[in-house]
């Protein structure tokens, strides 16, 4: 499993990056932590010109959190996300989630910008993107643009991220205090790739949910907001009939294919299931499991 | 002149051999790198079932760095078939698989060409110009579709079942008929296998100027993989060095003789290079050995008080494309251990071996008997439940007792000769299990559903039989510096067998452990060697080392008495040291530097196989609404007869059983209706990990020992697998009881266990609809 | 070779380098261009852990790294653990605990668990397991593994005190 032949090129700056995606994007590959690429690369499913590992690069890292939010440059591994205590503070949810991701030696390599580019439909980072209407900025030689996470991942591993282009930070929304939250998602074993997950937040006025935002991961070819879920509990107390038939919303609101890890049946009740129990999780109550 | 004392048999003794895996200083056959070497990369089949048309190497052969491509072309009128070592069914030899595809593909994986660079990579750019056409014919997928004979996978045998026969005693069909109670069910284990940490590989050099070869990268039966190779590259035997290396685990898939243990010798000495092949773990899981998928339908009858009066069994063994050298054992042995350790008056078991387009199948640890307990043991729990019985107590009412062994079960396996169970206390070692595990506290929780998960406790008995035969050989060397060497012919995969041995032959000579350095494997050890497999190395090997002892010793003695001047008889020896009657001392080195090195040969015989047994208990909790089980506890009881280190035995306790729970929720082999294999990476072909059975418990017990071999000692090994799919089966069936979910077909995998779930759930609901 | 380049790097402390083609892999690259073979290659698509190394103070995958991307690290193989022939405290705790078979998932579980107790000395068996679940081993079933690593804790909190 050795992999196809190529050219490597490190560019030491984002602008000689770009400039030469620019002239040969179409012919390469961007490596940053190489955990999902350098398999693909071994089993020979891409065989690019030219590898150009953006791994160097200053103006990808760092971690800012302020009032306008949280903002991850491409190439924060995994690990900073685990040792940063301010960031867990400002996004408990996605410092949740990333707890999830594969291995401690994966960690320390595996970066943000990496997992949104390979956009796999059971991805963590792209399911917290995608439920917490983040965004993701991206660079080319002529400019950069702005991508609503509702609108990058189209398919599975596949994003419209063109051939120039890079990805440079995703930015998440301020998260507001006093916010209820749950991430979980169920696996084979600890650090496989789910085959159902949740991410959901909500804030509360008078004791009603509002602003709900529920996304799930595992489900179809690419992390989907759950607007039925959303539609269940806004304006409502949050208790278990509200939770069992947000539950039933989910589930009914997904027709994930089969495939050789689980049925699509199985994984559209087992979302939910996993939305039922985050929704517990987040309102602080106690499921009466019944058989 | 004796010695023995027991110092190190039944320690912990720290091994020997984890100094250099420690420090990085193993060598494992990819650290080998002779001078001039080339790498060779096999170009195999994607399709399951076709006929090759043309292989067309022309645009790969100009690739810099490409030396050669080899199909059948290159080997000659007459292609070399891989030959049975074991389990000859009448029938199997028709469906040898040759080394290299001639003139039809049956599996994705099977070798079609040989490519011979400077580097794998090369080899892998260059399989990707080869132009293969291969006209596609209807796969064969499972044994359902084998026994239809629609689609051939050899015309010129006219079927695709390779063998059927039955065996058994007693009027099976009069028992039955008159029977308080019967039952039959269908049972399922699926294909999944060993999955050693290191892939195989072979190194092959050819010396023209002494028309040898020497190929590392040999274990597990390295002098019948010798004899095997000299006669396809029409050799003589003495020519061929195959030499055993470190080897990083076979589990019973690792060793055995392959089409690349003659490919690779055959392109080296074609190019007169030394050729290297390391198989990746893509090729691993195409065309290392397959195995455990065998169907049974089961039927048991009993007395109303759960006395088993009969049982009547069909098994249903799924080969794969070819019969390689493990032959029919897998479902063969899958007949035999049906029986079990009960008392059962009348059995007939049919066999029959269907070959389909898969990977062939060969033993992987305690093979035919980690399915075989399976369906057993559920069945025995079924019965249990119906009649109202407590299943331990079932057990303990129908296991065969101390008094009544030997126990002949008859010849239930056609290649072997009727076999008795040697000698155990079964009761005992259910005693001791149910005992270590907490079984009468636990109990109290067994189909309770609390905070949603629903409680289960399993149990399962088991024999398991270790030992086998012919024979095994040590050649034991004083050395000048007065260390001994010891030559085995067992091989070493992993087990600690350096440091066993040592154990061994230190007590058996009264000497230190230091003393002693173990070499092991290679065919230039011994003159002729058997091997490892089977769990025979310490039965086997153990005792040849304690013949060889003893005649070390009386040589030892008769180079002292000459230099004490003394008659043998007066000389005594202890801690290392030789006294003649007059006070006089000499050191094993002193006797070394007089006389020269010292040898003796040993040896041990042995038809009859040991039999060990024991008992397994699970604690399992099931989550009803996605599937996930998870062991709570698990405990697994053997007696080995004698332990010689315990902590070695544990070790493989531990190993096989979290090896077996992956048998039962993870591992799963996965190919699609067209015979195409779906998972062939570890990303989705799922090994237990550190997390996902942290609880497992072992208790050895030494109560019974073997009266077959003077060590005492009854096969190690793969006791801790063979209960395994039983005990947690019944654990994860007694958990969903109340929800009349029966668990018969494994994997037990969360979406299996859901569906079960649901469909008796539906069931339930139309019954009470229609009230 | 055409094509190759060279690396340079620090290798258990001493400076190395070799002459290696872009897709070469850290792993092959210190196995046969550096003849380091004591890290091991189980499957090469970042499964197995058998070929864990540290670089720059953390465990990684070296075959998920080309040698290329890694000029100018340092990094500590499992030769690089013990001192000369004198192992250090974990290597001797797996020893003790019987945490070894067949010895090819090794050499990955001791940079990783290195690493591990020298970040968090105080790990608990679920964190090891947790941590360790990255290191397949079909052997040992993990048990004298866990034990092991519980034991040599010790080692790695008397070193941090005595750093303070």
């Amino acid at each position: 499993m050795k992999a196809p032949r190529f050219e490597y090129i490190r560019p030491e700056r984002l602008e000689a990056a770009t400039i030469f995606l620019a002239e040969h994007g179409g012919e390469a590959k961007v490596i940053a932590g190489g955990q999902s690429l350098v398999p693909m690369l071994a089993f020979r499913l891409v065989a690019p010109r030219f590898l150009v590992d953006i791994g160097n690069i200053a103006e990808l890292k760092g971690i800012t959190t302020d009032a306008s939010g949280i903002r991850l440059g491409a190439l924060t591994r995994w690990r900073d996300i685990e040792r940063n205590e301010q960031l867990r503070r400002a996004h408990p949810l996605l410092a949740e989630a990333i707890k999830y991701v594969a291995h401690y030696q994966i960690r320390n390599r595996g970066t943000v910008g990496g997992s949104l580019a390979q956009a796999d439909p059971a991805a963590e980072m792209p399911g917290i993107a995608v439920t917490c209407e983040a965004e993701i900025v991206v660079m080319a030689r002529d400019g950069q643009r702005t991508i609503p996470a509702r609108d990058f991942f189209v398919g599975a591993l596949t994003t419209t991220l063109r051939s120039d282009e890079i990805i440079a930070e995703v930015r998440l929304p301020p998260w507001r205090p006093g916010r209820r939250w749950a991430f979980t998602e169920f696996a084979r074993r600890r650090g496989d790739f789910a085959l159902a997950g949740i991410a959901l937040f909500y804030d509360t006025e008078d004791g009603r949910a509002i602003n709900v935002h529920a996304g799930a991961i595992g489900v179809a070819d690419r992390p989907v907001r759950l607007p039925a879920v959303e539609v269940a509990i806004n304006g409502q107390p949050v208790t278990e009939p509200v939770i069992r038939s947000a539950g039933a919303a989910a589930s009914a609101s997904v027709n994930p294919a089969d495939d050789i890890h689980a049925p699509g049946d199985y994984r559209r009740s087992l979302l939910g299931v996993l939305t039922e129990r985050a929704l517990a999780s987040a309102a602080g109550l106690t499921l009466k499991e019944s058989a | 002149m004796s010695a023995a004392r027991n110092v190190y048999i039944g320690q912990e003794v720290e091994r020997t051999e984890d100094f250099r895996f420690l420090t990085g200083r193993g060598t494992f056959v990819d650290d080998y790198e002779p001078a001039g070497l080339l790498h060779a990369t096999i170009l195999r089949s994607t399709i399951p079932h076709g006929r090759v048309i043309s292989i067309d190497a022309s645009e790969a052969l100009k690739m810099p760095g490409v030396h050669a491509v080899i199909t059948a072309s290159d080997i000659g009128a007459t292609i070399p078939r891989i030959p049975i070592r074991l389990a000859p069914i009448a029938g199997l030899e028709k469906y040898l698989q040759p080394v290299i595809a001639v003139e039809k593909v049956r599996y994705v994986g099977e070798p079609l060409a040989v490519i011979v660079a400077d580097t794998r990579a090369i080899g892998e750019d260059a399989a990707a110009e080869i132009d293969v056409t291969i006209e596609p014919l209807a796969p064969v997928s499972d044994w359902r579709a084998s026994e239809a004979d629609t689609s051939l996978l050899f015309e010129e045998n006219g079927s695709n079942i390779a063998t059927r026969y039955t065996v058994g005693f007693g009027d099976t069909d009069a028992i039955f008929a008159g029977a308080d109670y019967t039952r039959r069910e269908f049972f399922r284990s699926h294909r999944h296998t060993a999955v050693p940490m290191e892939t195989r590989g072979v190194v092959a050099e050819w010396d023209a100027a002494e028309g040898r070869l020497i190929v590392n990268g040999a274990t597990k039966v390295t002098f019948f993989n010798r004899r095997a190779l000299a006669a396809m590259l029409q050799m003589s035997e003495k020519a061929i060095d195959l030499m055993e290396l470190d080897v990083g685990g076979g589990f019973g898939v690792r060793g055995e003789f392959y089409p690349e243990d003659f490919l690779i010798p055959f392109v080296s000495r074609k190019l007169e290079r030394p050729v290297k092949w390391i198989e990746d773990r893509l090729e691993h899981m195409q065309a290392a050995n397959h195995s455990r998928e065998i169907d049974c339908e089961l039927e048991i009858a009993c007395r109303r008080d759960g006395t088993i009066l009969a049982l009547r069994g069909k098994i249903y063994g799924d080969m794969g494309a070819y019969t390689r050298t493990n032959s029919g054992v897998v479902p063969a042995k899958a007949g035999q251990f049906l029986h079990g350790p009960y008392r059962i008056p009348a059995i007939r078991i049919e066999v029959a071996a269907y070959m389909t387009s898969k990977t062939p199948v060969g033993t992987y640890r305690a093979p035919g008997r980690f399915e075989s307990n399976f369906f057993r043991e559920r069945l025995i729990d079924m019965a249990a439940r119906d009649l109202g019985i407590d299943p331990v107590a079932m057990r303990r009412r129908n296991l065969i007792t101390a008094p009544e062994m030997p126990y002949s079960i008859g010849q239930l396996v056609p290649y072997e000769t009727e076999t008795a169970y040697d000698s155990g206390d079964y009761a005992a070692g259910l005693d001791k299990c149910l005992d270590a595990f907490g079984w009468a506290e636990k109990i109290k929780l067994q189909g309770r559903k609390i905070d949603g998960l629903y409680h289960g406790l399993g149990v399962a008995c088991f024999v398991e039989s270790g030992g086998a035969g012919p024979r095994e050989n040590v050649r034991m060397m004083l050395e000048h510096s007065g260390r001994i060497t010891v030559a085995v012919g067992s091989s070493v995969l992993g087990q600690g067998l350096e440091t066993v041995f040592a154990q061994i032959a230190a007590d058996a000579m009264g000497l230190p452990f230091s003393t002693f350095r173990i070499i092991h494997g290679s065919t230039t050890i011994v003159d002729e060697g058997f091997g490892t497999y089977h769990s025979r190395a310490v039965v086997m090997g153990g005792s040849a080392i304690l013949d060889g002892a003893k005649n070390l010793l009386a040589q030892i003695a008769t180079a002292a008495s000459l230099q004490l001047e003394c008659r043998t008889e007066d000389v005594t020896f202890q801690d290392g040291v030789a006294r003649g009657p007059g006070g006089r001392t000499l050191t094993l080195a002193d006797i070394a530097a007089a006389a020269g090195p010292l040898s003796a040969n040993g040896t041990f015989a042995n038809t009859k196989r040991t039999y060990s047994y024991g008992a397994h208990a699970a604690h399992v909790t099931v989550d009803p609404r996605t599937g996930r089980v998870e062991v709570l506890d698990y405990v697994a009881v053997e007696d080995v007869g004698r332990a010689i280190n315990p902590a070695l035995v544990h070790g493989q306790t531990f190993g096989a059983v979290v090896q077996g729970l992956g048998g039962v929720f993870l591992d799963h082999i996965i190919y699609d209706a067209d015979a195409q294999l779906l998972n062939a990476s570890l990303a989705d072909y799922l090994l237990p990990t550190a997390s996902d059975f942290p609880k497992i418990r072992g208790v050895t017990m030494e109560l019974h020992r073997s009266p077959s071999n003077p060590l005492g000692a009854k096969g190690a090994g793969e006791g801790g697998m063979v209960a395994v799919a039983a005990t947690a089966g019944n654990a994860v069936a007694a958990a969903l009881a109340n929800l009349k979910v029966e668990p018969c077909e494994l994997p037990l995998s969360p979406p299996q266990l859901w569906r079960l779930i649901q469909q008796a759930s539906e069931r339930s609901s139309v019954g009470r609809s229609t009230t | 070779m055409s094509g190759s380049q060279k690396v340079r790097f620090k290798v258990n402390g001493k400076a190395c380098e070799a002459a290696v083609e872009p897709r070469t892999t850290l792993a092959d690259c210190l196995r046969h261009d550096l003849k380091l073979t004591g890290t091991h290659v189980g499957c090469e698509h970042g499964v197995c852990g058998a070929c864990t190394i540290i670089a720059d103070g953390a465990a990684v995958r070296s075959c998920l790294i080309f040698a290329v991307q890694a000029d100018g690290i340092e990094i500590t193989t499992v030769e690089g653990l013990s001192d000369g022939d004198t192992l250090s405290p974990l290597q001797a705790a797996f020893r003790k605990h019987h945490a070894i078979q067949c010895g090819f998932c090794t050499a990955g579980i001791l940079t990783t668990a290195h690493m591990l107790l020298t970040e968090e000395p105080d790990a608990d068996a679920e964190r090891i397991r947790e941590v360790l679940s990255g290191n397949i081993c079909r052997c040992t079933g993990y048990v004298q593994i866990v034990e092991a690593v519980l034991d040599a804790r010790a080692s790695y909190k008397t070193n941090s005190k005595a750093a303070q």
